[in-house]
């Protein structure tokens, strides 16, 4: 057992030695593997945080009514009656003409040009909560409460988000394909750097088989080289990915402003990261397994 | 320790290098293996180390039947051996402490118990002062000593070197003669393969005369 780790650690020990021996090399190998997977995974970070943006406007469906401007108090509590005793309706909240203008100015920033109107052209509103929240059972409400009198629109409001959402999820479908390939990508890289090593150190394999070498003993090394180039790559991505976040921010600040909305993209969590790293790394051993099988077998000492 | 019995080996291309070989080596000896050029004497020491495996015959080394050795168990017949080679095979890369401590990281040895045996066999070829040069400048026959450390470090029980006199003069020859002398009157066998006829005749050991692939009597 204890020689077990011995021969572990002394591996690992010689393989960041040869890492480090070669930096160009090394570096050239970990920005190809970091580049490769920081674009699915930057791509995956954006959709990602699109969809938190959707959520956060609310993918729960809701429906406005507008009234018509010359709607009077006795039509408004009429309405407000019909709406709360319909079968499908969960919720009718009410907006006075008033309040909508107070909230629009308090939370968009257009103050100033609210103040220059010469009146209110706003209408009274019902923001109503469906039960069944299918788009058949919404687009029916709509168009029956579209009908009544004194109601002049109705609008399904989260529809956008949905659409959105939706689509993004096809967007995370296209990543993981994007995923695949640059794994492939990532393998063959860690394949062929492995085949270069085991040409050069080929003297140096034949003489340890010679003296007693387990395969073993002579493919850990390798291995070892495969994963901690692969995490090096998923270190780099990652990096990557951080940087590009770093910079999208400060001109998402401005954005952010402009539409008085938080605006601001996330890196990956620490799960997510954990997972970027511990897959790169896998990658890289696999590469590197597949590599020593085919090519180790072919030196034999003669 | 070491018997071969009708052992034939035909290379791939048809070349047969030994026809019906049958020759037991004890368990302490010293034997020399001579004969001219191609008369099968690498041939005999690869067999013995599964490096070859006989076309016919069977060979056995301690006990082990190299011709049916699984691969997996191979290497745990070489941690047995200490191979000499006639182009040395050291490794060009690291200094000579680095070559000698091979073959113990192979069998994962406890480091500082290592550099000790390493040491004492640099000392026992007299290169300890030079543990920290590397081979490319060492002369040719401090290169085939570094090899007889290599090859003594792991303490083995047999000793196979092939021509390791091969282009050194006579006083440097009888040197590592005196060495493999003094290795095999601790109790290890040694088989040394050599078409220096000189050499072997010095030493006065057991000689196995080896012609066209047979024993010459």
């Amino acid at each position: 057992m204890k020689t077990w780790m011995w021969h572990h650690l002394d591996a690992l020990r010689t393989t960041l030695a040869r890492l480090l021996r070669t930096p160009v090399a090394t570096l050239l190998n970990v920005s190809v593997i970091g580049v490769a997977l920081a674009l699915p995974m930057g791509l995956y970070v954006a959709v990602v945080n699109l969809q938190g943006l959707t959520r956060s406007l609310g993918s729960d469906p809701q429906l406005s009514v507008f009234l018509a401007l010359d709607a009077g108090p006795a039509e408004v509590k009429r309405i407000a009656a019909r709406l709360q005793q319909h079968p499908t309706v969960r919720e009718a909240r009410y907006v006075p003409r008033d309040e909508a203008l107070k909230e629009l100015k308090s939370s968009t920033g257009l103050a100033d040009v609210v103040d220059s109107l010469p009146g209110n052209p706003l209408p009274d509103a019902f923001v109503v909560l469906p039960r069944d929240t299918t788009p058949e059972a919404l687009e029916k409400l709509r168009d029956e409460v579209r009908g009544w009198p004194k109601v002049t629109h109705v609008q399904l409001d989260a529809e956008w988000a949905r659409r959105l959402d939706a689509g993004l999820r096809a967007a995370l479908l296209a990543v993981s394909l994007l995923a695949t390939l640059f794994a492939f990508a990532l393998v063959a890289v860690t394949f062929n750097t492995i085949r270069l090593q085991i040409l050069t150190r080929r003297e140096e394999i034949e003489v340890s088989r010679l003296i007693g070498a387990t395969d073993a003993f002579i493919r850990r090394p390798f291995l070892y080289y495969g994963a901690l180039q692969g995490l090096a790559g998923g270190l780099a991505a990652w990096a990557i990915i951080g940087a590009g976040i770093y910079v999208l921010n400060g001109e998402l600040a401005d954005l952010s402003r402009l539409y008085a909305a938080q605006i601001e993209l996330r890196h990956l969590g620490p799960e997510d990261s954990g997972s970027l790293l511990a897959f790169s790394a896998a990658l890289g051993w696999f590469g590197s397994w597949l590599s020593v099988n085919r090519h180790l077998a072919a030196i034999e000492p003669r | 320790m070491i018997s071969f019995s009708r052992v034939h080996k035909r290379y791939p291309g048809g070349l047969e290098a030994l026809r019906g070989v049958t020759l037991t080596i004890e368990a302490g000896e010293i034997v020399f293996i001579t004969g001219p050029s191609g008369a099968g004497k690498s041939t005999v020491l690869k067999l013995m180390a599964a490096i070859e495996r006989p076309t016919t015959g069977s060979v056995v080394v301690s006990g082990q039947n190299v011709g049916a050795l699984r691969p997996r168990a191979v290497p745990f017949l070489r941690r047995k051996l200490g191979l000499i080679f006639q182009d040395q095979k050291l490794l060009f890369d690291r200094s000579a402490f680095d070559n000698v401590m091979l073959p113990l990281a192979v069998t994962g040895f406890e480091r500082r118990e290592a550099a000790r045996r390493v040491r004492a066999a640099l000392d026992k070829v007299g290169l300890l002062a030079k543990e920290k040069v590397h081979p490319v400048r060492l002369s040719g026959g401090e290169q085939q000593r570094l090899a007889i450390a290599r090859a003594i470090v792991h303490r083995p029980a047999i000793l196979l070197a092939d021509e390791p006199t091969g282009n050194l003069d006579a006083a440097y020859a009888a040197g590592i003669g005196e060495l493999f002398r003094s290795f095999n009157q601790v109790g290890v066998t040694v088989v040394i393969a050599t078409h220096d006829v000189a050499f072997a005749a010095r030493m006065k050991p057991r000689v196995i005369v080896l012609k066209e692939g047979k024993l010459a009597a």
